[in-house]
């Protein structure tokens, strides 16, 4: 039977609150993932550890984590496909602990909620449903398929510099919003990203597309943002 | 202690729907989850939603009438008919809504909503995003909420429900995961919606939080759970997985395929075929694989998607393909998908009425968690979307109307006090225990039982050595040990934790399978073949008992409306 040796990211608050690492020896069959692999190890060989997960589907974005030097969704990580070993497993970087490989994701969903992540429609709503073509639709299909697991956040040097910089992720959804036919916000949610926060903080560097573990591109919607926040500004029409 | 008005316990699509309708109704509600409410399983839901919207050019005479017969033959009949017929006449305004909050539909040419044909339906009434339509509500209904002012209580794990002396619900008893620490809320109202119970299974298609935990507090409450023999086996699990290829996927044309190369569906449901409903397309699988027709004589089938080209596949059904590429190995654009039928929805559960009342004032349930009934024996797929923001909204109102004519507020605090205190001795005894019973291997054993002895085809021996079995591992329960006690984020304790209330709902899954001695949707019996009208047209109650095997009643269905026939397809 083949052996995957993970290596782990440990952190216990409550011990003495250090960093290490620790490795573990997991047996598998066929096939194993790397989130599979740490629910064996809590289960048979270290109750002790801690990490997130949900649907196991790549769809919850829960078990993001940094998995041998690169971001990575602890469910869809087949340890066959991996080239290094040990495997090594550490929480999403620049990101404050909780424990082992759970990070502090308060920043993060603050910063999502902050960008008023939904519809505002002022007009009366039609008795159905409101009409979009299949082609304003498509302008979405990127945005929508985020799963805010955090890796683009995670990866973003400008966050690491500016703890204010709302991210990757929050604008992303700024754009889904700001794209959308149906959404009536104007004023209301580009004063959340035209500012010291927002979209200028965007360097372009491009680490979170390389992040992104759905291959959607949250800078090209930032840059789509800096162009109608600029235009709006110079020219006083949005959209 | 915390308080608030109403506590909803969950944050998927029913549990933010009820919070919403709440809180637009003026109750301070709060919605607590073990995980961000955009991570729920509702998010993994696939292929759409059902609503006789009329947009697709073959359904134009399509109404809420024939869904509800759709979904009332689909029941095997023993779904409620005044309940199938509220959620259906429901669908419409809560469609129209939820694209009104911003829903990222697919869309046909003139711009209303897409739809597409699904299993044991009379017409094509699947509205759909893509393959993630889950995904795509899950999150708007989060926006929602943000956009209303829920306050969320995330990653808080609930252990109780609190009832007070007059025999209300008064609050719940929560593990707070990031901080550590166990906390009391105070409240008027709980909603409970926690999901389906899917991981008492071994082969799930569902997340690894669906646990039937959230059913268990309420049966523990002293609320019985309902028809939970009935449980859903989707025909097209990912052979290694278990993970959800969508009914969407044959709605689009998709082949099953047996090892000689057929589509044996024609055999089993001529005029069907590929979309006879799950129950009938589950047995037909598992009938070829167990007579040696499976790929290579193996345990799996193949779903075909190769015939409808790339430019069909990359644009209806992207997510099915990703996950067969990541989670299988397989590209379906070059490759047929390996399938095998896999545990996918619980059927039964909290017994509510249409408004999310339960047996205990003060507490209602939404959702997988809970059983109107409208799916009855048999789910229609897309029906499980549509039941969790019908039935959310109506406890959300209800909840609302129950607050608002209570005489008297704040009641029960001395009761919550209580329970956080019995909860801490409960944690001191698991804890002072320095070895006992492995809860992992009571899991294992558990879910293994559950795959082995109340699958697809079910029969009166094979289930009693199951229900044996499970009384004894319900035994062992009462020693097993924690073997960390750390506060923050312990896994451990919450899986142990809930180990308790799986093994308790497997049990009313186990015990009113053995009880209902007739085939009915997806509870079919190899030694009672048929459908048994004149003594099983009623639904199974389980009351908890001290000693595990569960007190069975029964509860007449609501019918008037379509007499029952024989079901062809």
């Amino acid at each position: 039977m083949p052996e995957a040796t993970f290596r782990i990211h440990r952190y216990d608050p409550e011990r003495d609150g250090d960093r290490r690492w620790q490795e573990f020896t997991v047996p598998y069959e066929s096939s194993l993932t790397v989130l599979e692999g740490l629910f064996y190890i809590q289960e048979s060989l270290d109750g002790s550890l801690s990490f997130r997960y949900c649907c196991r589907a790549a769809v919850c974005g829960s078990c993001a984590m940094y998995i041998n030097g690169r971001y990575r969704l602890a469910c869809q990580t087949n340890v066959k496909n991996l080239e290094d070993a040990p495997i090594a497993v550490e929480p999403l970087p620049h990101m404050p602990l909780i424990k082992d490989l759970v990070c502090d994701m308060t920043d993060f969903f603050a910063k999502y909620e902050y960008v008023k992540p939904y519809i505002m429609h002022d007009s009366k709503y039609p008795e159905k449903e409101t009409l979009q073509s299949p082609e304003d639709r498509h302008k979405l299909d990127n945005p929508v398929d985020c799963i805010l697991c955090g890796s683009c956040y995670s990866s973003c040097p400008s966050v690491w510099g500016e703890d204010n910089y709302l991210g990757p992720a929050a604008l992303l959804w700024a754009y889904r919003f700001e794209a959308d036919t149906r959404d009536e916000a104007r004023k209301t949610r580009v004063s959340s990203f035209d500012n010291e926060r927002g979209v200028y903080r965007c360097h372009t560097i491009t680490n979170c597309v390389e992040a992104c573990p759905k291959e959607l591109n949250p800078t090209e919607a930032v840059q789509w943002l800096k162009g109608a926040a600029v235009r709006r500004r110079i020219f006083g029409r949005w959209k | 202690m915390i308080y608030h008005e109403l506590i909803v316990v969950g944050g998927g699509l029913a549990g933010l729907r009820a919070a919403i309708e709440a809180k637009r109704a003026g109750v301070d509600v709060a919605v607590l989850s073990q995980v961000y409410p955009a991570r729920s399983h509702s998010g993994a839901a696939q292929g759409g939603i059902n609503s006789a919207l009329a947009n697709h050019p073959d359904s134009a005479d399509d109404t809420p009438e024939k869904h509800t017969f759709d979904t009332v033959k689909g029941s095997d009949y023993l779904a409620d008919q005044d309940a199938v017929k509220q959620m259906c006449e429901d669908a419409i305004p809560i469609l129209y809504q939820m694209e009104h909050w911003g829903c990222p539909f697919s869309r046909f040419d003139d711009g209303r909503i897409a739809q597409r044909p699904f299993g044991g339906a009379g017409y094509p009434r699947t509205c759909y995003g893509a393959d993630k339509t889950g995904h795509y509500l899950l999150h708007t209904c989060t926006n929602e909420a943000i956009k209303a002012g829920v306050p969320f209580y995330t990653e808080w794990f609930v252990t109780d429900i609190v009832s007070d002396a007059d025999g209300r619900a008064c609050g719940v008893i929560a593990y707070d995961m990031t901080a550590g620490g166990f906390e009391g809320f105070q409240a008027e109202a709980v909603v409970i919606a926690t999901g389906g119970a899917g991981r008492t299974y071994s082969n799930s298609t569902n997340a690894i939080i669906s646990t039937g935990f959230g059913a268990s507090l309420a049966y523990r409450a002293g609320v019985p759970l309902k028809d939970m023999e009935f449980i859903q086996f989707h025909p097209t699990g990912l052979l290694t997985t278990n993970i959800l290829m969508t009914e969407g996927a044959r709605g689009e044309g998709g082949y099953l395929i047996n090892g000689e190369g057929e589509r044996f569906m024609a055999k089993y449901a001529p005029k069907a075929m590929e979309l006879a409903p799950r129950d009938i397309a589950s047995r037909s699988i598992w009938t070829e694989i167990l007579e040696g027709r499976g790929i290579g004589g193996k345990q799996f089938v193949h779903l075909d998607l190769r015939h409808l080209g790339r430019e069909k596949i990359m644009e209806r059904l992207p997510g099915i393909r990703d996950l067969s590429i990541h989670f299988e190995g397989v590209d379906p654009i070059d490759e047929p998908i390996p399938i095998v039928p896999s545990q996918h929805y619980t059927m039964g559960g909290i017994d509510t009425d249409m408004d999310g009342r339960t047996e205990l004032p003060g507490l209602f349930a939404a959702g997988e968690c809970a059983c109107v009934s409208v799916h009855g024996a048999n789910r229609l797929g897309g029906n499980s979307l549509l039941e969790t923001l019908v039935f959310g909204r109506r406890s959300g109102a209800a909840a609302f109307e129950y607050v608002s004519g209570l005489a008297q507020r704040g009641r029960g605090a001395a009761e919550v006090e209580k329970a956080l205190q019995r909860m801490d001795e409960n944690l001191a005894a698991l804890t002072s225990r320095s070895d006992g019973e492995d809860p992992y291997a009571i899991r294992a054993e558990m879910t293994e039982t559950m795959k082995e002895n109340f699958g697809i085809y079910r029969e009166e021996q094979i289930m009693q050595a199951g229900l044996d079995k499970l009384l004894a591992l319900n035994d062992r329960v009462h020693d097993i040990y924690l073997r960390h006690t750390g506060r923050v984020f312990n896994l451990d304790m919450i899986r142990t934790y809930e180990l308790q209330g799986m093994v308790e709902v497997a049990l009313t899954t186990a015990a009113g399978a053995l009880n209902r001695t007739e085939s009915r949707g997806s509870h079919s019996r190899t030694d009672y073949l048929a459908r048994d009208d004149e003594n099983w047209l009623a639904h199974t109650l389980a009351y908890r008992e001290p000693y595990g095997r569960p007190r069975l009643d029964r509860k007449p269905v609501a019918l008037g409306l379509y007499e029952p026939q024989e079901r062809k397809y």
